[in-house]
Protein backbone atom coordinates (compact mmCIF):
# COMPACT_ATOMS: atom_id res chain seq x y z
CA UNK A 1 0.00 0.00 0.00
CA UNK A 2 1.77 3.20 -0.93
CA UNK A 3 2.05 6.21 1.08
CA UNK A 4 -0.80 8.79 1.06
CA UNK A 5 -0.22 12.39 -0.14
CA UNK A 6 -2.02 14.00 2.35
CA UNK A 7 -2.91 12.70 5.42
CA UNK A 8 -5.36 14.59 8.17
CA UNK A 9 -5.47 13.09 11.38
CA UNK A 10 -7.88 14.23 13.59
CA UNK A 11 -8.18 17.61 12.49
CA UNK A 12 -10.12 20.14 14.86
CA UNK A 13 -10.93 24.15 14.27
CA UNK A 14 -13.46 26.24 15.90
CA UNK A 15 -14.34 29.95 15.67
CA UNK A 16 -15.39 30.98 19.08
CA UNK A 17 -18.03 28.82 19.79
CA UNK A 18 -18.47 27.72 16.16
CA UNK A 19 -17.22 24.13 15.53
CA UNK A 20 -16.03 24.41 11.79
CA UNK A 21 -13.53 21.32 11.25
CA UNK A 22 -14.71 18.76 13.38
CA UNK A 23 -12.49 15.72 13.83
CA UNK A 24 -11.64 15.47 10.54
CA UNK A 25 -9.44 12.37 9.48
CA UNK A 26 -8.87 11.74 5.49
CA UNK A 27 -5.99 10.13 3.26
CA UNK A 28 -5.42 11.20 -0.07
CA UNK A 29 -3.69 9.27 -2.36
CA UNK A 30 -0.81 9.05 -4.80
CA UNK A 31 -2.49 10.27 -8.14
CA UNK A 32 -5.73 10.27 -6.73
CA UNK A 33 -8.71 13.18 -7.06
CA UNK A 34 -10.41 13.61 -4.03
CA UNK A 35 -13.34 16.04 -4.33
CA UNK A 36 -15.21 17.40 -1.05
CA UNK A 37 -18.25 18.28 -1.53
CA UNK A 38 -20.94 19.95 1.03
CA UNK A 39 -23.49 22.49 1.73
CA UNK A 40 -22.54 26.48 1.93
CA UNK A 41 -20.95 26.38 5.57
CA UNK A 42 -19.80 23.07 5.69
CA UNK A 43 -16.14 23.77 6.70
CA UNK A 44 -14.63 23.46 3.21
CA UNK A 45 -12.94 26.66 2.42
CA UNK A 46 -11.61 26.79 6.01
CA UNK A 47 -10.14 22.64 5.64
CA UNK A 48 -8.20 23.74 2.65
CA UNK A 49 -7.04 26.45 4.43
CA UNK A 50 -5.59 24.29 6.93
CA UNK A 51 -3.99 22.29 4.13
CA UNK A 52 -2.35 25.14 2.53
CA UNK A 53 -1.62 26.77 6.14
CA UNK A 54 -3.29 30.16 5.93
CA UNK A 55 -5.15 28.51 9.41
CA UNK A 56 -3.78 26.59 11.92
CA UNK A 57 -5.91 24.06 13.36
CA UNK A 58 -6.49 23.55 17.13
CA UNK A 59 -5.76 20.45 17.10
CA UNK A 60 -4.64 17.36 14.81
CA UNK A 61 -2.03 16.78 12.38
CA UNK A 62 -1.74 17.27 9.02
CA UNK A 63 0.85 15.20 6.96
CA UNK A 64 1.86 15.69 3.58
CA UNK A 65 4.27 14.07 1.51
CA UNK A 66 5.82 12.18 4.32
CA UNK A 67 6.29 14.66 6.69
CA UNK A 68 4.41 16.81 9.58
CA UNK A 69 3.87 20.07 8.18
CA UNK A 70 1.33 21.05 10.90
CA UNK A 71 3.73 23.72 12.15
CA UNK A 72 5.30 24.95 8.87
CA UNK A 73 4.02 28.44 7.39
CA UNK A 74 1.96 28.56 3.58
CA UNK A 75 5.20 29.28 2.01
CA UNK A 76 6.97 26.78 3.69
CA UNK A 77 4.94 23.99 2.33
CA UNK A 78 4.13 25.13 -0.94
CA UNK A 79 7.95 25.12 -1.53
CA UNK A 80 7.56 21.28 -0.41
CA UNK A 81 4.79 20.63 -3.40
CA UNK A 82 1.72 21.86 -2.41
CA UNK A 83 -0.38 24.23 -4.42
CA UNK A 84 -3.84 26.00 -4.34
CA UNK A 85 -6.35 28.25 -5.94
CA UNK A 86 -9.10 30.34 -4.58
CA UNK A 87 -12.58 30.60 -4.69
CA UNK A 88 -12.26 34.05 -5.70
CA UNK A 89 -9.03 34.21 -7.85
CA UNK A 90 -5.91 35.56 -6.03
CA UNK A 91 -3.08 36.66 -8.67
CA UNK A 92 -0.98 39.44 -8.99
CA UNK A 93 -3.51 41.49 -10.90
CA UNK A 94 -0.67 44.73 -11.69
CA UNK A 95 1.66 42.48 -13.26
CA UNK A 96 1.45 40.61 -16.48
CA UNK A 97 0.09 37.37 -17.05
CA UNK A 98 3.41 35.77 -18.07
CA UNK A 99 5.13 37.59 -14.97
CA UNK A 100 2.88 36.06 -12.79
CA UNK A 101 3.45 32.47 -13.94
CA UNK A 102 7.13 33.42 -13.89
CA UNK A 103 7.11 34.54 -10.18
CA UNK A 104 6.08 31.07 -9.62
CA UNK A 105 8.50 29.82 -11.75
CA UNK A 106 11.42 31.83 -9.98
CA UNK A 107 10.38 30.53 -6.87
CA UNK A 108 11.78 27.33 -7.16
CA UNK A 109 14.72 27.90 -9.69
CA UNK A 110 17.90 29.33 -7.49
CA UNK A 111 17.62 32.24 -5.59
CA UNK A 112 15.65 34.88 -5.86
CA UNK A 113 17.99 37.05 -3.42
CA UNK A 114 19.39 38.07 -6.93
CA UNK A 115 19.88 41.91 -6.97
CA UNK A 116 20.99 42.94 -10.47
CA UNK A 117 19.55 41.75 -14.44
CA UNK A 118 15.93 42.10 -15.92
CA UNK A 119 13.91 39.49 -14.74
CA UNK A 120 11.67 40.28 -16.91
CA UNK A 121 14.38 39.40 -19.93
CA UNK A 122 14.96 35.89 -18.49
CA UNK A 123 14.38 33.36 -20.31
CA UNK A 124 14.59 30.30 -17.89
CA UNK A 125 11.81 31.22 -16.39
CA UNK A 126 9.78 32.90 -18.89
CA UNK A 127 10.15 29.54 -21.22
CA UNK A 128 8.31 27.09 -18.47
CA UNK A 129 5.79 29.76 -17.07
CA UNK A 130 4.32 30.19 -21.57
CA UNK A 131 4.53 26.42 -21.08
CA UNK A 132 2.31 26.09 -18.16
CA UNK A 133 -0.17 29.49 -20.00
CA UNK A 134 -0.07 26.95 -22.87
CA UNK A 135 -1.32 23.96 -20.92
CA UNK A 136 -4.31 26.10 -19.57
CA UNK A 137 -5.13 27.65 -23.22
CA UNK A 138 -4.57 31.51 -22.42
CA UNK A 139 -0.58 31.53 -23.99
CA UNK A 140 -2.13 34.45 -26.48
CA UNK A 141 -3.06 36.64 -23.16
CA UNK A 142 1.03 36.79 -21.94
CA UNK A 143 1.18 39.98 -22.23
CA UNK A 144 -1.92 41.39 -21.08
CA UNK A 145 -2.23 43.12 -17.58
CA UNK A 146 -3.66 39.98 -15.33
CA UNK A 147 -6.01 42.24 -13.67
CA UNK A 148 -7.53 43.03 -17.11
CA UNK A 149 -8.27 39.49 -17.52
CA UNK A 150 -12.14 38.13 -17.85
CA UNK A 151 -13.17 35.84 -14.96
CA UNK A 152 -12.51 32.54 -16.50
CA UNK A 153 -9.01 33.78 -17.80
CA UNK A 154 -7.99 34.81 -14.45
CA UNK A 155 -8.96 30.74 -13.06
CA UNK A 156 -6.90 29.69 -16.12
CA UNK A 157 -4.25 31.76 -15.17
CA UNK A 158 -4.59 30.89 -11.38
CA UNK A 159 -4.40 27.28 -12.41
CA UNK A 160 -1.08 28.09 -14.74
CA UNK A 161 0.62 29.50 -11.28
CA UNK A 162 -0.22 26.58 -9.57
CA UNK A 163 1.06 24.11 -12.74
CA UNK A 164 4.38 26.10 -13.16
CA UNK A 165 5.13 25.25 -9.37
CA UNK A 166 5.48 21.73 -10.44
CA UNK A 167 2.88 20.75 -7.86
CA UNK A 168 3.38 17.44 -5.95
CA UNK A 169 -0.47 18.24 -4.71
CA UNK A 170 -2.91 20.72 -6.05
CA UNK A 171 -5.96 22.08 -3.79
CA UNK A 172 -8.74 23.04 -5.90
CA UNK A 173 -11.08 25.47 -3.96
CA UNK A 174 -14.09 26.03 -6.45
CA UNK A 175 -12.37 26.55 -9.57
CA UNK A 176 -15.87 26.70 -11.53
CA UNK A 177 -17.31 28.96 -9.34
CA UNK A 178 -18.81 31.99 -11.19
CA UNK A 179 -17.58 30.89 -14.67
CA UNK A 180 -19.95 29.95 -17.86
CA UNK A 181 -21.09 27.04 -18.83
CA UNK A 182 -18.33 26.56 -21.62
CA UNK A 183 -15.59 27.82 -19.72
CA UNK A 184 -16.66 24.67 -17.23
CA UNK A 185 -16.31 22.41 -19.87
CA UNK A 186 -12.99 23.45 -20.93
CA UNK A 187 -11.93 23.52 -16.81
CA UNK A 188 -13.47 19.97 -16.45
CA UNK A 189 -11.75 18.48 -20.05
CA UNK A 190 -8.09 20.38 -18.47
CA UNK A 191 -8.29 19.30 -15.13
CA UNK A 192 -9.24 15.36 -16.63
CA UNK A 193 -5.90 16.12 -19.10
CA UNK A 194 -3.70 16.76 -15.18
CA UNK A 195 -5.74 13.93 -13.60
CA UNK A 196 -3.54 11.09 -12.60
CA UNK A 197 -0.08 13.23 -13.01
CA UNK A 198 -0.79 15.85 -9.88
CA UNK A 199 -2.76 14.31 -7.08
CA UNK A 200 -5.89 16.74 -6.69
CA UNK A 201 -8.28 17.91 -3.58
CA UNK A 202 -10.91 19.40 -5.23
CA UNK A 203 -13.67 21.87 -3.37
CA UNK A 204 -17.15 22.23 -5.89
CA UNK A 205 -20.31 23.07 -6.28
CA UNK A 206 -21.14 21.86 -9.61
CA UNK A 207 -21.67 18.40 -9.17
CA UNK A 208 -21.71 17.32 -12.91
CA UNK A 209 -18.38 18.50 -12.81
CA UNK A 210 -17.16 16.63 -9.41
CA UNK A 211 -18.91 13.40 -10.69
CA UNK A 212 -16.91 13.50 -13.89
CA UNK A 213 -13.53 14.01 -12.19
CA UNK A 214 -13.58 12.83 -8.82
CA UNK A 215 -11.95 9.18 -7.97
CA UNK A 216 -13.66 9.16 -4.77
CA UNK A 217 -15.87 11.99 -2.79
CA UNK A 218 -15.62 13.20 0.50
CA UNK A 219 -18.60 14.52 2.31
CA UNK A 220 -18.65 16.90 4.67
CA UNK A 221 -21.24 18.51 6.93
CA UNK A 222 -21.14 21.57 9.70
CA UNK A 223 -17.23 20.38 9.91
CA UNK A 224 -17.63 17.06 9.86
CA UNK A 225 -17.16 14.06 7.36
CA UNK A 226 -20.01 12.54 6.74
CA UNK A 227 -18.88 9.43 4.67
CA UNK A 228 -15.96 9.55 2.30
CA UNK A 229 -16.12 6.80 -0.98
CA UNK A 230 -16.47 6.45 -4.49
CA UNK A 231 -18.78 8.47 -6.14
CA UNK A 232 -21.14 5.83 -6.78
CA UNK A 233 -21.77 5.11 -3.24
CA UNK A 234 -21.53 8.76 -2.41
CA UNK A 235 -24.56 9.13 -4.90
CA UNK A 236 -26.71 6.55 -3.77
CA UNK A 237 -26.14 7.43 -0.01
CA UNK A 238 -29.52 7.87 1.53
CA UNK A 239 -27.77 10.31 4.27
CA UNK A 240 -25.67 12.42 1.85
CA UNK A 241 -29.22 12.67 -0.50
CA UNK A 242 -30.87 14.06 2.39
CA UNK A 243 -28.35 16.23 3.79
CA UNK A 244 -26.81 17.44 0.37
CA UNK A 245 -27.17 15.82 -2.99
CA UNK A 246 -30.74 16.13 -2.33
CA UNK A 247 -31.47 19.51 -3.28
CA UNK A 248 -27.93 19.75 -5.74
CA UNK A 249 -29.70 17.26 -8.04
CA UNK A 250 -32.57 18.24 -8.17
CA UNK B 1 -10.32 41.45 -26.11
CA UNK B 2 -10.63 43.16 -28.81
CA UNK B 3 -7.78 44.63 -31.25
CA UNK B 4 -8.12 48.29 -30.48
CA UNK B 5 -7.84 47.71 -26.57
CA UNK B 6 -4.88 45.24 -27.88
CA UNK B 7 -3.32 48.59 -29.47
CA UNK B 8 -4.11 50.53 -26.64
CA UNK B 9 -2.22 48.49 -24.06
CA UNK B 10 0.98 47.79 -26.36
CA UNK B 11 0.95 51.88 -27.41
CA UNK B 12 0.77 52.06 -23.53
CA UNK B 13 3.80 49.92 -23.88
CA UNK B 14 6.16 51.77 -25.90
CA UNK B 15 4.78 54.75 -23.85
CA UNK B 16 5.43 53.61 -20.63
CA UNK B 17 9.19 52.30 -21.89
CA UNK B 18 10.04 55.76 -23.14
CA UNK B 19 8.54 57.86 -20.50
CA UNK B 20 11.46 55.48 -18.21
CA UNK B 21 14.36 56.65 -20.13
CA UNK B 22 13.47 60.08 -20.93
CA UNK B 23 12.19 61.50 -17.38
CA UNK B 24 14.88 60.48 -15.71
CA UNK B 25 17.13 61.50 -18.56
CA UNK B 26 15.76 65.02 -18.86
CA UNK B 27 15.68 65.26 -14.62
CA UNK B 28 19.75 64.41 -14.75
CA UNK B 29 20.45 66.53 -17.32
CA UNK B 30 19.13 69.27 -15.99
CA UNK B 31 20.86 68.97 -12.70
CA UNK B 32 24.26 68.21 -14.27
CA UNK B 33 23.04 71.62 -16.32
CA UNK B 34 22.23 73.82 -13.70
CA UNK B 35 25.40 74.92 -12.03
CA UNK B 36 26.18 76.51 -15.35
CA UNK B 37 23.22 78.43 -15.34
CA UNK B 38 24.03 79.34 -11.50
CA UNK B 39 27.08 80.69 -12.30
CA UNK B 40 25.39 82.91 -15.18
CA UNK B 41 22.95 83.63 -13.08
CA UNK B 42 25.94 84.70 -10.37
CA UNK B 43 23.47 82.99 -8.04
CA UNK B 44 25.18 80.86 -5.49
CA UNK B 45 21.71 80.80 -3.87
CA UNK B 46 20.14 78.13 -6.66
CA UNK B 47 23.51 76.18 -6.06
CA UNK B 48 22.57 75.72 -2.54
CA UNK B 49 18.57 75.11 -3.02
CA UNK B 50 19.62 72.37 -5.76
CA UNK B 51 21.91 70.62 -3.30
CA UNK B 52 20.10 70.73 -0.41
CA UNK B 53 16.98 68.86 -2.88
CA UNK B 54 19.60 66.50 -3.92
CA UNK B 55 20.76 65.91 -0.76
CA UNK B 56 16.77 64.92 0.47
CA UNK B 57 15.93 63.11 -3.07
CA UNK B 58 18.63 60.59 -1.90
CA UNK B 59 16.31 59.53 1.42
CA UNK B 60 13.22 60.18 -0.73
CA UNK B 61 14.09 57.67 -3.07
CA UNK B 62 15.27 55.00 -1.40
CA UNK B 63 12.08 55.75 0.92
CA UNK B 64 9.67 55.03 -2.08
CA UNK B 65 12.00 51.89 -2.60
CA UNK B 66 9.91 50.83 0.86
CA UNK B 67 6.56 52.80 0.30
CA UNK B 68 5.95 52.39 -3.20
CA UNK B 69 7.42 49.11 -4.46
CA UNK B 70 7.16 46.90 -0.87
CA UNK B 71 4.25 48.56 0.50
CA UNK B 72 6.17 49.56 3.78
CA UNK B 73 4.72 53.02 4.47
CA UNK B 74 7.89 54.02 7.05
CA UNK B 75 7.85 56.71 8.89
CA UNK B 76 10.95 56.87 10.63
CA UNK B 77 13.00 57.12 7.61
CA UNK B 78 14.80 60.37 9.14
CA UNK B 79 16.35 58.33 11.49
CA UNK B 80 18.64 57.07 9.15
CA UNK B 81 19.15 60.93 7.89
CA UNK B 82 20.18 61.27 11.26
CA UNK B 83 22.55 58.27 12.27
CA UNK B 84 24.55 59.01 8.84
CA UNK B 85 24.34 63.27 9.95
CA UNK B 86 25.46 61.87 13.31
CA UNK B 87 28.15 59.56 12.30
CA UNK B 88 30.04 62.63 10.37
CA UNK B 89 29.87 64.47 13.06
CA UNK B 90 30.62 62.55 15.94
CA UNK B 91 33.89 61.77 13.67
CA UNK B 92 34.42 64.58 13.18
CA UNK B 93 34.19 65.87 16.39
CA UNK B 94 37.06 62.76 17.30
CA UNK B 95 39.04 64.24 14.85
CA UNK B 96 38.03 62.45 11.65
CA UNK B 97 37.52 64.09 9.21
CA UNK B 98 37.76 61.71 6.26
CA UNK B 99 35.03 60.81 3.90
CA UNK B 100 36.27 57.13 3.04
CA UNK B 101 36.29 56.83 6.85
CA UNK B 102 32.93 58.53 7.07
CA UNK B 103 30.94 58.12 4.66
CA UNK B 104 31.09 54.04 5.28
CA UNK B 105 30.67 54.55 8.99
CA UNK B 106 27.57 56.55 7.89
CA UNK B 107 26.42 54.03 5.43
CA UNK B 108 26.98 50.81 8.14
CA UNK B 109 25.62 52.35 11.48
CA UNK B 110 22.17 53.13 9.21
CA UNK B 111 22.07 49.52 7.37
CA UNK B 112 22.88 48.12 10.96
CA UNK B 113 20.35 50.37 12.92
CA UNK B 114 17.59 49.35 9.78
CA UNK B 115 18.53 45.29 10.53
CA UNK B 116 17.58 45.21 13.76
CA UNK B 117 15.02 47.62 13.85
CA UNK B 118 13.58 46.06 10.55
CA UNK B 119 13.18 42.72 12.13
CA UNK B 120 11.29 44.05 14.75
CA UNK B 121 8.92 45.96 12.55
CA UNK B 122 8.53 43.61 9.52
CA UNK B 123 6.99 41.41 12.27
CA UNK B 124 3.86 44.12 12.25
CA UNK B 125 1.94 45.32 9.15
CA UNK B 126 -0.59 48.12 8.11
CA UNK B 127 -0.87 51.22 10.93
CA UNK B 128 1.55 49.44 13.54
CA UNK B 129 3.82 49.10 10.65
CA UNK B 130 3.65 53.05 10.90
CA UNK B 131 3.72 53.46 14.38
CA UNK B 132 6.76 51.18 15.13
CA UNK B 133 8.94 52.79 12.91
CA UNK B 134 7.81 55.98 14.10
CA UNK B 135 8.42 55.14 17.47
CA UNK B 136 12.20 54.12 16.16
CA UNK B 137 12.76 57.46 14.97
CA UNK B 138 11.69 59.09 17.79
CA UNK B 139 14.04 56.96 20.42
CA UNK B 140 16.87 57.97 18.30
CA UNK B 141 16.06 61.67 18.56
CA UNK B 142 15.86 61.25 22.48
CA UNK B 143 18.89 59.71 22.25
CA UNK B 144 20.61 62.27 20.16
CA UNK B 145 19.01 65.13 22.41
CA UNK B 146 21.19 63.74 25.01
CA UNK B 147 23.88 63.19 23.77
CA UNK B 148 25.88 66.45 25.73
CA UNK B 149 29.34 65.80 24.82
CA UNK B 150 27.93 66.05 21.06
CA UNK B 151 25.89 68.89 21.45
CA UNK B 152 22.58 67.47 22.54
CA UNK B 153 19.88 69.78 21.94
CA UNK B 154 22.05 72.17 20.14
CA UNK B 155 23.47 70.23 17.92
CA UNK B 156 26.70 69.68 16.90
CA UNK B 157 29.03 72.57 14.26
CA UNK B 158 31.19 70.32 12.02
CA UNK B 159 35.05 72.35 12.22
CA UNK B 160 34.68 71.50 7.89
CA UNK B 161 33.62 69.59 5.43
CA UNK B 162 34.87 66.51 4.87
CA UNK B 163 37.84 65.68 2.86
CA UNK B 164 38.39 62.31 0.78
CA UNK B 165 41.55 60.91 0.83
CA UNK B 166 43.00 64.25 2.33
CA UNK B 167 42.01 66.25 -0.47
CA UNK B 168 39.75 68.85 0.27
CA UNK B 169 37.81 68.24 -2.63
CA UNK B 170 34.63 69.12 -1.36
CA UNK B 171 35.49 71.93 0.07
CA UNK B 172 34.19 74.24 -3.35
CA UNK B 173 30.01 74.38 -3.29
CA UNK B 174 30.37 73.46 -7.30
CA UNK B 175 32.37 70.33 -6.79
CA UNK B 176 30.12 69.30 -3.85
CA UNK B 177 27.21 69.70 -5.45
CA UNK B 178 27.86 66.99 -8.19
CA UNK B 179 29.35 64.91 -5.23
CA UNK B 180 25.57 64.89 -4.14
CA UNK B 181 24.24 64.78 -7.65
CA UNK B 182 26.70 61.28 -8.24
CA UNK B 183 24.85 60.38 -4.94
CA UNK B 184 21.80 60.71 -6.12
CA UNK B 185 22.24 58.98 -9.47
CA UNK B 186 23.88 56.40 -8.23
CA UNK B 187 20.83 55.74 -5.86
CA UNK B 188 18.18 56.21 -8.26
CA UNK B 189 20.17 53.37 -10.73
CA UNK B 190 20.40 51.14 -7.58
CA UNK B 191 16.91 51.24 -6.55
CA UNK B 192 15.63 50.79 -10.39
CA UNK B 193 18.18 47.62 -11.05
CA UNK B 194 16.86 46.58 -8.09
CA UNK B 195 13.31 46.59 -8.56
CA UNK B 196 13.97 44.89 -12.16
CA UNK B 197 15.44 42.05 -10.78
CA UNK B 198 14.37 39.10 -9.34
CA UNK B 199 14.67 40.08 -6.00
CA UNK B 200 12.47 43.03 -6.64
CA UNK B 201 10.10 41.51 -8.77
CA UNK B 202 9.14 39.49 -5.28
CA UNK B 203 9.06 42.50 -3.57
CA UNK B 204 6.62 43.85 -5.68
CA UNK B 205 4.60 41.31 -5.90
CA UNK B 206 4.45 40.76 -1.72
CA UNK B 207 2.92 44.39 -2.37
CA UNK B 208 0.16 43.12 -5.15
CA UNK B 209 -0.93 40.45 -3.21
CA UNK B 210 1.12 38.80 0.03
CA UNK B 211 -1.32 35.83 0.15
CA UNK B 212 -0.91 34.64 -3.27
CA UNK B 213 3.25 35.34 -2.80
CA UNK B 214 2.96 33.11 0.22
CA UNK B 215 1.46 30.05 -1.29
CA UNK B 216 4.17 29.75 -4.13
CA UNK B 217 6.63 29.78 -2.32
CA UNK B 218 7.90 33.18 -1.35
CA UNK B 219 9.12 34.38 2.70
CA UNK B 220 8.14 37.98 1.46
CA UNK B 221 9.20 39.46 4.89
CA UNK B 222 12.65 38.12 4.44
CA UNK B 223 13.27 40.06 1.17
CA UNK B 224 11.77 43.19 2.67
CA UNK B 225 14.13 43.29 5.49
CA UNK B 226 16.53 43.02 3.07
CA UNK B 227 15.12 46.09 1.14
CA UNK B 228 14.73 48.18 4.32
CA UNK B 229 18.33 47.78 5.15
CA UNK B 230 19.18 49.29 2.04
CA UNK B 231 16.73 51.70 1.62
CA UNK B 232 18.01 52.16 5.91
CA UNK B 233 22.25 52.53 4.07
CA UNK B 234 21.14 54.81 1.23
CA UNK B 235 19.26 57.23 4.11
CA UNK B 236 23.01 56.91 5.51
CA UNK B 237 23.95 58.87 2.62
CA UNK B 238 21.73 61.05 2.59
CA UNK B 239 22.60 61.82 6.35
CA UNK B 240 26.07 62.02 5.32
CA UNK B 241 25.50 64.76 2.83
CA UNK B 242 23.51 66.75 4.71
CA UNK B 243 25.75 66.82 7.32
CA UNK B 244 28.57 68.03 5.02
CA UNK B 245 25.85 70.53 2.90
CA UNK B 246 25.28 72.07 6.39
CA UNK B 247 28.11 71.73 7.87
CA UNK B 248 26.24 71.14 11.04
CA UNK B 249 24.84 68.22 12.75
CA UNK B 250 21.02 68.86 14.81
CA UNK B 251 18.67 66.24 16.43
CA UNK B 252 15.85 67.84 14.14
CA UNK B 253 17.26 65.72 11.08
CA UNK B 254 15.43 62.81 12.65
CA UNK B 255 12.28 64.52 14.17
CA UNK B 256 9.10 62.92 13.08
CA UNK B 257 8.14 65.62 11.11
CA UNK B 258 11.49 64.70 8.91
CA UNK B 259 10.05 61.28 8.36
CA UNK B 260 6.58 63.38 7.28
CA UNK B 261 8.03 65.36 5.48
CA UNK B 262 9.78 62.74 3.10
CA UNK B 263 6.69 60.77 2.62
CA UNK B 264 4.73 64.03 1.49
CA UNK B 265 8.06 64.24 -0.94
CA UNK B 266 7.35 60.55 -2.39
CA UNK B 267 3.31 61.12 -2.74
CA UNK B 268 3.49 64.43 -3.91
CA UNK B 269 6.01 63.34 -6.58
CA UNK B 270 4.19 59.90 -7.24
CA UNK B 271 4.35 56.84 -5.20
CA UNK B 272 6.66 53.84 -6.48
CA UNK B 273 8.06 55.84 -9.53
CA UNK B 274 11.48 56.59 -8.10
CA UNK B 275 12.21 59.62 -10.63
CA UNK B 276 8.98 61.02 -8.76
CA UNK B 277 10.21 61.35 -5.46
CA UNK B 278 12.88 63.47 -6.76
CA UNK B 279 10.38 65.47 -8.41
CA UNK B 280 8.45 65.93 -4.88
CA UNK B 281 11.54 66.62 -3.39
CA UNK B 282 12.53 69.61 -5.61
CA UNK B 283 8.61 71.00 -5.34
CA UNK B 284 8.34 70.46 -1.76
CA UNK B 285 11.54 72.18 -1.10
CA UNK B 286 10.98 74.80 -3.36
CA UNK B 287 7.20 75.66 -2.09
CA UNK B 288 8.83 75.64 1.49
CA UNK B 289 11.69 78.36 0.47
CA UNK B 290 9.40 80.39 -1.79
CA UNK B 291 5.94 79.71 0.10
CA UNK B 292 7.66 80.62 3.35
CA UNK B 293 9.16 83.45 2.50
CA UNK B 294 5.65 84.54 1.04
CA UNK B 295 4.29 83.56 4.20
CA UNK B 296 5.07 82.96 7.34
CA UNK B 297 2.22 79.90 7.62
CA UNK B 298 3.43 78.83 4.36
CA UNK B 299 1.73 75.17 5.46
CA UNK B 300 -1.62 77.05 5.26
CA UNK B 301 -1.28 77.39 1.81
CA UNK B 302 0.69 73.89 1.21
CA UNK B 303 -1.60 71.78 3.51
CA UNK B 304 -4.18 72.15 0.69
CA UNK B 305 -2.29 72.10 -2.45
CA UNK B 306 -1.23 68.82 -0.79
CA UNK B 307 -4.91 67.71 -0.13
CA UNK B 308 -5.90 68.73 -3.99
CA UNK B 309 -2.39 66.42 -5.32
CA UNK B 310 -3.68 63.80 -3.89
CA UNK B 311 -7.47 63.77 -4.29
CA UNK B 312 -6.66 64.74 -8.49
CA UNK B 313 -3.48 63.94 -9.00
CA UNK B 314 -3.28 60.11 -8.66
CA UNK B 315 -0.20 58.74 -8.72
CA UNK B 316 1.05 62.58 -7.91
CA UNK B 317 2.69 64.63 -10.31
CA UNK B 318 4.41 62.38 -12.18
CA UNK B 319 0.74 60.92 -12.93
CA UNK B 320 -0.49 64.01 -13.54
CA UNK B 321 2.04 64.31 -16.14
CA UNK B 322 1.76 61.14 -17.74
CA UNK B 323 -1.77 61.74 -18.12
CA UNK B 324 -0.64 64.97 -19.36
CA UNK B 325 1.91 63.23 -21.84
CA UNK B 326 -0.77 60.57 -23.15
CA UNK B 327 -3.40 63.26 -24.06
CA UNK B 328 -1.04 65.20 -25.83
CA UNK B 329 0.43 61.84 -27.54
CA UNK B 330 -2.74 61.06 -28.37
CA UNK B 331 -3.48 63.98 -30.09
Amino acid sequence: MPEPVLRLEGLRKSFGSVVVTDDVTLDVMPGEMLAIIGPNGAGKTTLINQISGLLSPDEGRILFAGADVTALPPEARALRGLARSFQITSILPGFSVLENVALAVQARDGSSFRFVGRAVDEARLNRPAMAALEQTGIADRAQLRAGALSHGEKRALELAIALAMQPILLLLDEPMAGIGREETERQVELLLRLKGAITMVLVEHDMAAVFALADRISVLIRGRVLMTGLPAAVRADPQVVTAYLGEQLE
Amino acid sequence: MTGAALVAADSARIFGARRDVVLPALIFLALALLPLFAALTAERYLLDSATRIMVFAVAAVALDLLVGYCGLISFGHAAFIGLGAYAVGILSAEGIGDALIALPAAIVVSMLFAWITGIVCLRTKGVYFIMITLAFVQMVYFVATSLAQYGGDNGLTIAARNTIGGFAVLKSDRAFYYFTLICLLGTYLLCRALIASRFGRVLRGGRENPTRMALIGFTVRRFQLIAYVIAGGLGGVSGFLLANSTEFVSPAYMSWQQSGELIVMVILGGVGTLDGAIIGSAVYLFAEEWLARAFEDWQVIFGPLLVLVVLFARGGLIGLSTQLWRRVDHA
